[in-house]
C-alpha cells in the first residue's frame, strides 16, 4: 500500500526571469514499510520534495498523496492533524526541546494532539525502549551525546500511529558509528511497517535504503532496481 | 590478502596442523576474500624453506603434521602489519579513463555516463550494507571488512559527484588551466590528450 504518492510534482520559486525550477514533474511512490532514500548534489530540489511531502509547502502543480488523502482537499487543520498524528520529521540538528527530557521530547507530539500525558509518557517510553535508549529516558538533550540526541529524535518521530518518516540529511552531523546506528533505527522502523524517505548526499546512507532515487536539477534522473542478495558478493574470486 | 602472512598470524596464536591451519585459514578469511585452499600447503612449504615456520614429523606432507611459527617468522609478521601497501602511484582507474573518453566524445553526454556508473556503485552498495543489516553487528572481522568496501566505493561515488559537478561549472564558466604545470602530472596520471 502507498503512503505517500507524488503525482507529477512541481514547484517553481519567484517569477519571469528570476523564476527557479525547484522540482521539475517528479513522481515516486513510497509504499508501507519501504525505505526510499532520495540523493542529489545540494541544490537539486531533494530538500523542497520532502517539505512538499510533508505539506510543509504547497506544489505549483501536481497531486501530492499521503496515507492515500490528497493534500489539496485537505483543510489547514486537516493537514496541520496529518502532520500531527501520521508524518514524522528528522532534521539534521535534531531540534529537541533543551528544557525537557528524553522522554518527554519524544510523547510532546502525543500531548499536542491531545493525548492524556500519562498515555503519551508511556508510549514515548516504550519507542525509547524499543530503540535501545531505555536508560537515557530521563535524561537532557545536553546530557545527551550528539549521537544519542538524533536517535531520540527519531523515536519522537515514530512514536504514536505514524505511517510516514521524512528525514532531511538525519546523520550529516555524526561520525560514521553513530550515523550508522541511526539508519539503523530507520530501518528497524520500516520493518515495522512505517514508510520512510531519507534525503541524503550521502551513498553510505543511502545504501540502507530499498531504492535510492538520484534527483539532479529538480528532476529525477534515474533509481536503483532492487538489489539481489549479498550472497552474490560473497564467494567471488577477487 | 597474502596468504603467507595470513598463515603467519594463524601461528601466531600457537602451533597448529595442517589441517587445522586449512580450515581457520577457510573460516577466518572465506567469507569476504576467498582463496585458493591449495595455496595454503604450498605457502607452508615456502615458509619452512624461508625458516619463518617450522614443523615437527618426518618430512612429509601430511595434514597430520604440525607448524609452529620461529622467531623469525614473527619479525616478519610485525614488520609486514606495519608497512603501508603500495598507494602513492595512481593506479590506471578503468572508470576515470571511461569518464574521461566520454568528455571528449562528441555526442555523449557525461552526465549520463557518470549517472550510469554512480547508480552500479549504490547498487553495489546497498548489497553489502544488507549484510551488516543481516548480520546487526555481531561479526566484527566481517563488519571491519564490508566497511572497508562501503568506504572504497563510496569514495568511487564522491569523485563522480565531484566530477559531475565540476562538469556543470565548467560549462557555465570554461576552465582554462595553466597550460606549462600539466604535462608532468597528466603523464603521471595516464592522462592524454
Amino acid at each position: 500500500m502507498s503512503v505517500l504518492e507524488l503525482r507529477h510534482v512541481s514547484k517553481v520559486y519567484g517569477q519571469g526571469a528570476a523564476e527557479v525550477h525547484a522540482l521539475r514533474d517528479v513522481s515516486l511512490d513510497v509504499g508501507q514499510g519501504s525505505m526510499v532514500a532520495v540523493m542529489g548534489p545540494s541544490g537539486s530540489g531533494k530538500s523542497t520534495l520532502l517539505t512538499i511531502a510533508g505539506s510543509l509547502e504547497v506544489p505549483t502543480s501536481g497531486q501530492v498523496l499521503v496515507a492515500g488523502q490528497d493534500l489539496a482537499t485537505m483543510s489547514r487543520n486537516g493537514k496541520a492533524r496529518l502532520r500531527r498524528r501520521s508524518v514524522g520529521y528528522v532534521f539534521q540538528d535534531f531540534n529537541l526541546l533543551p528544557g525537557l527530557t528524553a522522554a518527554e521530547n519524544v510523547a510532546l507530539p502525543l500531548e499536542l494532539d491531545g493525548a492524556g500525558t500519562r498515555r503519551a509518557r508511556e508510549a514515548g517510553l516504550r519507542v525509547l525502549t524499543d530503540l535501545g535508549l531505555a536508560e537515557r529516558a530521563s535524561n537532557y538533550p545536553d546530557q545527551l551525546s550528539g549521537g544519542e540526541r538524533q536517535r531520540v529524535a527519531i523515536a519522537r518521530a515514530v512514536v504514536g500511529d505514524r505511517q510516514l518518516l521524512l528525514a532531511d540529511e538525519p546523520s550529516g552531523a555524526l561520525d560514521s558509528v553513530n550515523a550508522e546506528a541511526v539508519m539503523r533505527m530507520i530501518h528497524a522502523a520500516c520493518r515495522r511497517g512505517i514508510a520512510a524517505v531519507v534525503v541524503t548526499h550521502d551513498a553510505q546512507l543511502a545504501s540502507w535504503a530499498d531504492r535510492v532515487v538520484f534527483i539532479r536539477d529538480g528532476c529525477i534522473v534515474d533509481q536503483t532496481t532492487p538489489a539481489p542478495g549479498p550472497e552474490s558478493l560473497l564467494g567471488q574470486d577477487r | 590478502m597474502s596468504v603467507r602472512h595470513a598463515l603467519l598470524a594463524l601461528l601466531s596464536e600457537g602451533p597448529k596442523y595442517g589441517l587445522r591451519l586449512r580450515e581457520e585459514f577457510e573460516e577466518r578469511t572465506g567469507e569476504v576474500w576467498p582463496l585458493n585452499i591449495g595455496q595454503v600447503y604450498t605457502t607452508l612449504q615456502r615458509l619452512e624453506r624461508d625458516g619463518l615456520v617450522e614443523s615437527d614429523g618426518d618430512g612429509q606432507d601430511s595434514p597430520q603434521k604440525r607448524f609452529r611459527i620461529t622467531g623469525d617468522g614473527e619479525a616478519e609478521l610485525a614488520t609486514w602489519l606495519r608497512t603501508p601497501p603500495e598507494m602513492s602511484a595512481p593506479p590506471r582507474d578503468e572508470l576515470v579513463i571511461k569518464v574521461l573518453v566520454a568528455l571528449r566524445l562528441p555526442g555523449t553526454d557525461v552526465r549520463e555516463v557518470i549517472q550510469a556508473h554512480r547508480r552500479y556503485l549504490v547498487e553495489l552498495m546497498q548489497q553489502w550494507t544488507r549484510i551488516k543489516e543481516d548480520d546487526a553487528g555481531r561479526d566484527l572481522a566481517l563488519g571491519l571488512a564490508v566497511d572497508a568496501e562501503l568506504f572504497r566505493l563510496d569514495a568511487v561515488v564522491r569523485w563522480l559527484d565531484a566530477a559531475d559537478g565540476r562538469i556543470k561549472r565548467t560549462a557555465i564558466e570554461p576552465f582554462s588551466p595553466k597550460r606549462d604545470d600539466l604535462p608532468r602530472l597528466r603523464r603521471k596520471t595516464g592522462v592524454t590528450r
